[in-house]
């Protein structure tokens, strides 16, 4: 589960990280209340007006703006609130923005200049430890770092049984070139950092950038925070903080329907089985000449109920051509699949996209039997390969 | 020979009574498997399956012998569960359980580290010695005895390879389940290092999927160790769309090296026996083994 910017920001603040400070509004006239309060909390002069979706690169597409007095603070948000933002990390349409940040400015003149590094926290799936990768080169797309400077980037390996260790926090901190006031800031960041991490049994925290204040502060003044999703129910509190406007409205329903459904924009509907068949599945779709219009996977109990409610969510998207249903009938029976499958076909009454249906494993020739005598514009495969030639054949 | 499990496998199961464990334990037991008993806090003492219940892993292993145990425990506690069997000395630890926190996989995974035993999970379907063995919630008709390996991170897709290779008039000595978790035990290149080191296995087949860099090593160490035996291979996962997780919690393609078509590469580039089309599997094995 992701989290917003500022949603991101507060969870860090409470574990003692400094983060740019900032109040959320949902319109203009909110915008400017929040930038007074903050002018007040913290004398900042200016504001940076951020749009809160969940994608990245935001700058890029006019989500993020500097706002110089009172009057550009309710421009700037009335034309960031409701827009489609696009950026390189959404889809053509871009996503609409429900919400600022209204941020405190924090790039002021001061004694040395401002200085802007790389950090995020993460999982490295080589060997099962927790790692803190850092650059000093901040707020650039940190890929592009990796390809073009790759030796700017450092990364730290946490055993998971002492946690963060002090010589780690100044090993970054040293690495990062600072000294003084920063260098001990950093260490703070950095150990507070991990510790929120951990705390929150969160799988990704990028921080970028990470800024050195003219004044020596260390802080977040971004933050990208996902949430290990198995681990929400020992959080309730973050657990509440999920935004279903961000979220694809089929993926969300299909979701509490107890469905794993992840939508795409092809033309071929599939209902699976497992997640590894589910992905062999929409590759076969490609290579029978059709593009897959979604991942779904329905999971052990393949009964009329939660074929129905496939059916109903594959259905909502417009583009499905045909529809094709892979089951390997293991613990779960093909025929009671197959009159499930009959059975969610009547009461639905009006299924106009040709369906293909591949049964295999226990009872597999019944449940063709079944689906072959039902007067149903079904067709039946029992291979793999056989149910390919039948989608490309309904799409020719 | 078959590696992991056999018919002298002394077999528990965590989570013995629960819906889940109960379920599956009677369907290994159906299939011959030699299940001894199994652990649920706070039941030892009963019977269930006609088999003993203990309170503890450890009493399993003094009572009964125990070596390997299959865990249905439910995902908040199977770590721990992990970790009991670990410490009582259990040799094969096989985790069914999805849904564990990653937070408590890293703990259990540098918990069983230094100690003498092999994990294979979690989210995984278990393993299977046809006629032997069947540790797992896999379907054991599908899966005839004969000399192919296969190793998958996958449940239904190992199902469906396995009847490919048995359609093609061949067998399985052990099917591999290791799971579609970012943290598990057994890796895919320790799995087919075990097959290709199992005299009895004569081709392995190898299926991953999107995410991670397990294929890739396991191609690589394949390369590197000479082998004469053939390797099948299949990545699902080429459609899948970067950036979001496919089902598997590890299934999600995070950058470019990690994408079917760069695992493919790598597996072609080390020698083994690529298909593009999962519907290929059987036929390719039928093919090298010619």
């Amino acid at each position: 589960m992701n989290l917003h910017e500022y949603q991101g920001k507060e969870l860090l603040n409470s574990f003692g990280v400094r983060i740019q400070r900032g109040i959320v509004a949902q319109n203009a006239d909110e915008a400017v209340a929040a930038a007074k309060k903050l002018t007040e909390d913290t004398g900042t002069g200016w504001h940076v007006i951020k749009a809160q979706v969940h994608a990245g690169g935001r700058g890029k597409g006019g989500g993020v703006k500097l706002a110089k007095s009172l009057d550009d603070v309710k421009t700037i948000a009335s034309q960031i609130i409701g827009m489609d933002l696009v950026t390189p990390q959404t889809s053509a349409e871009g996503k609409r923005v429900h919400q600022v940040l209204v941020a405190e400015d924090v790039y002021y003149p001061g004694d040395s200049e401002p200085e802007e590094y790389y950090m995020s926290v993460l999982l490295n799936r080589g060997n099962g430890r927790n790692m803190i990768m850092y650059s000093t080169e901040g707020g650039m797309d940190i890929e592009t770092v990796a390809e073009e400077t790759p030796h700017l980037i450092f990364t730290e390996e946490i055993d998971p049984a002492t946690g963060i260790l002090p010589f780690q926090a100044r090993k970054v901190a040293f690495n990062l070139g600072l000294s003084g006031t920063a260098f001990k800031e950093m260490t703070r960041f950095v150990t507070s950092l991990y510790t929120a991490y951990v705390k929150s049994d969160s799988s990704l925290f990028e921080i970028n950038p990470v800024l050195k204040t003219s004044d020596d502060k260390i802080m977040a003044v971004d933050a990208k925070v996902t949430l290990d999703d198995n681990a929400l129910f020992r959080h309730k509190d973050l657990a509440e903080l999920r935004d279903l406007r961000e979220e694809n409205p089929i993926e969300v329903e299909a979701g509490a329907l107890g469905l794993n459904y992840v939508d795409l924009d092809g033309n071929v509907g599939c209902m699976v089985n497992g997640a590894g068949l589910a992905m062999a599945t929409m590759d076969l779709i490609k290579q029978a000449g059709g593009e897959p219009a979604n991942f779904l996977d329905v999971g052990g109990t393949a009964d009329a109920a939660r074929v129905e409610a496939a059916f109903r969510i594959i259905l909502k998207d417009p583009n499905v051509k045909a529809i094709l249903i892979n089951i390997f009938g293991g613990i779960v029976r093909c025929d009671r699949v197959a009159q499930g499958v009959i059975d969610a076909y009547k009461n639905m009454g009006n299924i106009e996209v040709p369906i293909i249906v591949r049964l295999q494993g226990t009872n597999a020739d019944i449940a063709k039997e079944l689906i072959d005598s039902s007067g149903l514009d079904v067709k039946s495969a029992v291979e793999f390969q056989e149910a390919a030639d039948k989608v490309q054949a309904v799409l020719a | 020979m078959s590696v992991l499990v056999n018919k002298d496998s002394k077999i528990i199961v965590q989570g013995f009574t629960g819906s889940e464990g109960t379920f599956h334990a009677s369907q290994m037991i159906e299939y011959g498997t030699n299940v001894v008993g199994g652990v649920t806090p706070g039941k030892g003492g009963q019977t269930h399956l006609d088999k003993p219940v203990f309170n503890t892993v450890e009493e399993a292993v003094k009572q009964v012998g125990a070596d390997t145990t299959i865990i249905f425990v439910p995902p908040a506690f199977a770590a721990d569960a992990i970790m009991e069997a670990a410490d009582a000395g259990i040799k094969v630890i096989i985790t069914i359980t999805e849904g564990i926190p990653v937070a408590d996989m890293i703990k259990a995974a540098d918990y069983i580290k230094d100690r003498n035993c092999r994990l294979v999970g979690p989210n995984c379907p278990g393993v299977i010695t046809p006629e032997e063995a069947k540790v797992g919630i896999m379907p054991g008709f599908v899966f005839k005895k004969g000399n192919v390996g296969i190793v998958s991170k996958s449940g239904t897709l190992t199902y469906e390879a396995a009847d490919q290779v048995v359609k093609q008039g061949l067998g399985i000595t052990t099917a591999i389940g290791i799971g579609g978790d970012p943290i598990i035990g057994t890796t895919t290149k320790e799995a087919v290092e075990m097959l290709i080191n199992d005299p009895e296995t004569k081709a392995v087949v190898m299926i991953g999927e999107i995410g991670g860099q397990l294929e890739a090593d396991a191609a690589n160490w394949y390369k590197a160790s000479g082998s004469k035996k053939p390797v099948v291979g299949f990545i699902a996962g080429e459609t899948a769309p970067a950036g979001r997780t496919m089902g598997h919690a590890g299934a999600i393609v995070g950058g470019s090296d990690d994408t079917a078509q760069a695992k493919k590469k790598i597996m072609r580039a080390c020698g083994i026996h690529v298909v593009d089309s999962p519907a290929e599997i059987g036929k390719k094995v039928a093919e090298v083994m010619a």
